[in-house]
């Protein structure tokens, strides 16, 4: 075992981690770009987006991709309702406001979940059986598979609802200058509900893969990702939908690496330095560009 | 007749600064009524308040007879008010295609909205010239006519236009002013805020002089015009 062998395993590994991250970092980007609020309610949306996954997978004994999709749906209203009744009576109010409120939202639903499904770890059925491919030498499993494939399936409806239709245009319109967007008779309100649901839907699907990938949930396991999709999404350039998936699968992969190379106890300590140090030398990150603030 | 819109007593508030206050006015329909004053006499925030951004403390407004006053700003749109705001706040990063596609927002009537595009290329040909390109790299003059043509793509019945000479070349002022001529004579009445007194009051029928957040004079844009006071605030001399 050689090492470029353990090179290319880790590239692997740390994709699929990637790609959930950037499934979380997505959320955290949109929002930002639309009411420049760090949504720290977002890695516990994604928890409650697995939760609903594994009842719906161990109680309706559904398979994976319907359980996903009730998942995706359940959360993405659960998001919805949380800026109807957190955020959005605080639309005027100083960021900072919404900001605690965030943090306090996020407590809630940590620990009213914990109040709920109880604190204990569940174990995430086994759904993907012991499926592992070999590929000239490296192993890929079917879980890592089923990452990439939903991963990159959801990246592409994305892409496709923010370019090209009505809807995506007005967010656009929005997140570039709200103000302007309802003079063209946008009804601001609505695009920010709607654009926590699609954030919400694409966490919980982070949230049910992760479930997946790593066989245990519990209601604080929104709170690590939750802090490292944040990292991914500064490192993107925070507001960028291209650099939430860029820098997901970067923060993912740098992990892996050093896990691999290094210790795996140093990778949490190196998602964070990686913010430091984007925050010190390119604060706009990779895809972002250096905008002025409005005045 | 009744006045298309009409502004009765109107006062609005930013945070404890009285920014407009008892402010009457009408726009009779086929009209263009300029609206001029200093820099923060309340110009602009009329205009807001109109549109939806701003809610009256109190007052009323009438649009073709319909309370507006206070509604949301999609509403207003949908009533038939389109604004060019000050500073043209076009959407920079986006072509200058989805620039007047978002200015058609509240409509669905695809072939009317293909219709008056070919409208607003008929005035601004330029704009159909950058149709893919990013608004952000126009030049001010060309920014100023995709706002003026993505307030039109929403067929407006009233347009407010706040200081759209505001930065251009005197070259361009004069057209941009003709162009304001030509979109009244087509049937859409016109409501225009100018620090330009000079060029407002020219293509104006009717003016009002704002003054620190009060109408203080009103009346013919040529008698106003020819005004010892107007002149000598306004007009430099």
């Amino acid at each position: 075992m050689d090492f470029f062998n353990v090179f290319v395993q880790q590239i692997i590994n740390g994709v699929s981690l990637g790609s959930i991250y950037a499934l979380i970092a997505l959320g955290y980007t949109m929002v930002y770009g639309i009411i420049k609020l760090i949504n720290f309610a977002h890695g516990d949306i994604y928890m409650v987006g697995a939760y609903v996954s594994f009842f719906a997978v161990t109680m309706a004994n559904m398979s994976i991709v319907p359980a996903l999709l009730i998942s995706m749906v359940v959360t993405a209203l659960l998001g919805m309702l949380v800026e109807r009744l957190a955020y959005a009576p605080l639309r005027h109010a100083p960021r900072i406001s919404v900001l605690i409120t965030a943090i306090g939202m996020s407590f809630l639903l940590e620990y009213g979940s914990m109040y709920f499904v109880s604190p204990t770890p569940r174990t995430f059925p086994e759904v993907m059986g012991n499926l592992a491919y070999n590929i000239g030498g490296f192993v890929i499993n079917g879980q890592q598979l089923l990452i990439f494939a939903i991963t990159t399936i959801l990246m592409i409806i994305l892409t496709y609802v923010v370019q090209k239709t009505k809807v995506g245009q007005a967010m656009r319109a929005v997140s570039f200058d709200t103000e302007t967007a309802q003079l063209m008779g946008i009804n601001a309100n609505r695009i920010i509900n709607f654009t926590f649901g699609i954030g919400s839907a694409l966490a919980a699907a982070g949230g049910v893969l992760v479930g997946v990938y790593y066989n245990s949930i519990d209601p604080l396991m929104g709170i690590m990702p939750g802090l490292k999709a944040f990292v991914a999404a500064v490192f993107g350039g925070i507001g960028s939908i291209p650099g939430a998936m860029a820098g997901g699968i970067m923060l993912g992969v740098i992990e892996a690496l050093v896990s691999g190379f290094i210790s795996s106890t140093f990778r949490d300590a190196a998602a964070f330095a990686i913010l430091i140090l984007v925050l010190l030398f390119r604060p706009s990150g990779i895809f972002g560009k250096a905008v002025r603030e409005k005045v | 007749m009744a006045a298309m819109l009409e502004m009765k007593d109107v006062n609005v508030f930013y945070g404890n600064i009285h920014a407009i206050q008892d402010v009457n006015l009408s726009v009779n329909q086929g009209e263009i009524v300029t609206l001029i004053g200093a820099n923060g006499a309340g110009k602009s925030t009329t205009l807001r308040t109109i549109s939806g951004l701003l809610k009256p403390k109190s007052g009323e407004i009438f649009f073709e007879g319909q309370p507006i006053g206070g509604q949301p700003a999609q509403n207003i749109v949908k009533a038939g008010i389109s604004q060019v705001p000050e500073g043209r706040r076009i959407f920079a990063n986006m072509t200058v295609l989805e620039n007047l596609e978002l200015g058609a927002y509240t409509r669905s009537d695809k072939d009317g909205i293909a219709a008056d595009m070919e409208v607003v290329f008929g005035r601004f040909p330029r704009l159909k010239e950058r149709l893919q390109q990013e608004a952000g790299t126009l030049s001010g003059g060309e920014q100023q006519m995709l706002a003026m043509g993505r307030a039109l793509m929403s067929r407006p019945k009233l347009l407010l236009l706040d200081e759209p000479s505001m930065g251009l070349a005197p070259i361009l002022i004069k057209e941009i002013f003709s162009i304001i001529s030509d979109i009244n004579a087509t049937g859409t009445t016109i409501l225009l805020v100018e620090q330009n007194a000079n060029m407002a009051l020219k293509v104006a029928h009717r003016a009002y002089v704002l003054e620190t957040g009060r109408i203080t004079l009103s009346g013919d844009a040529d008698e106003l015009a020819s005004s010892e006071a107007i002149r000598k605030a306004y007009l430099g001399g």
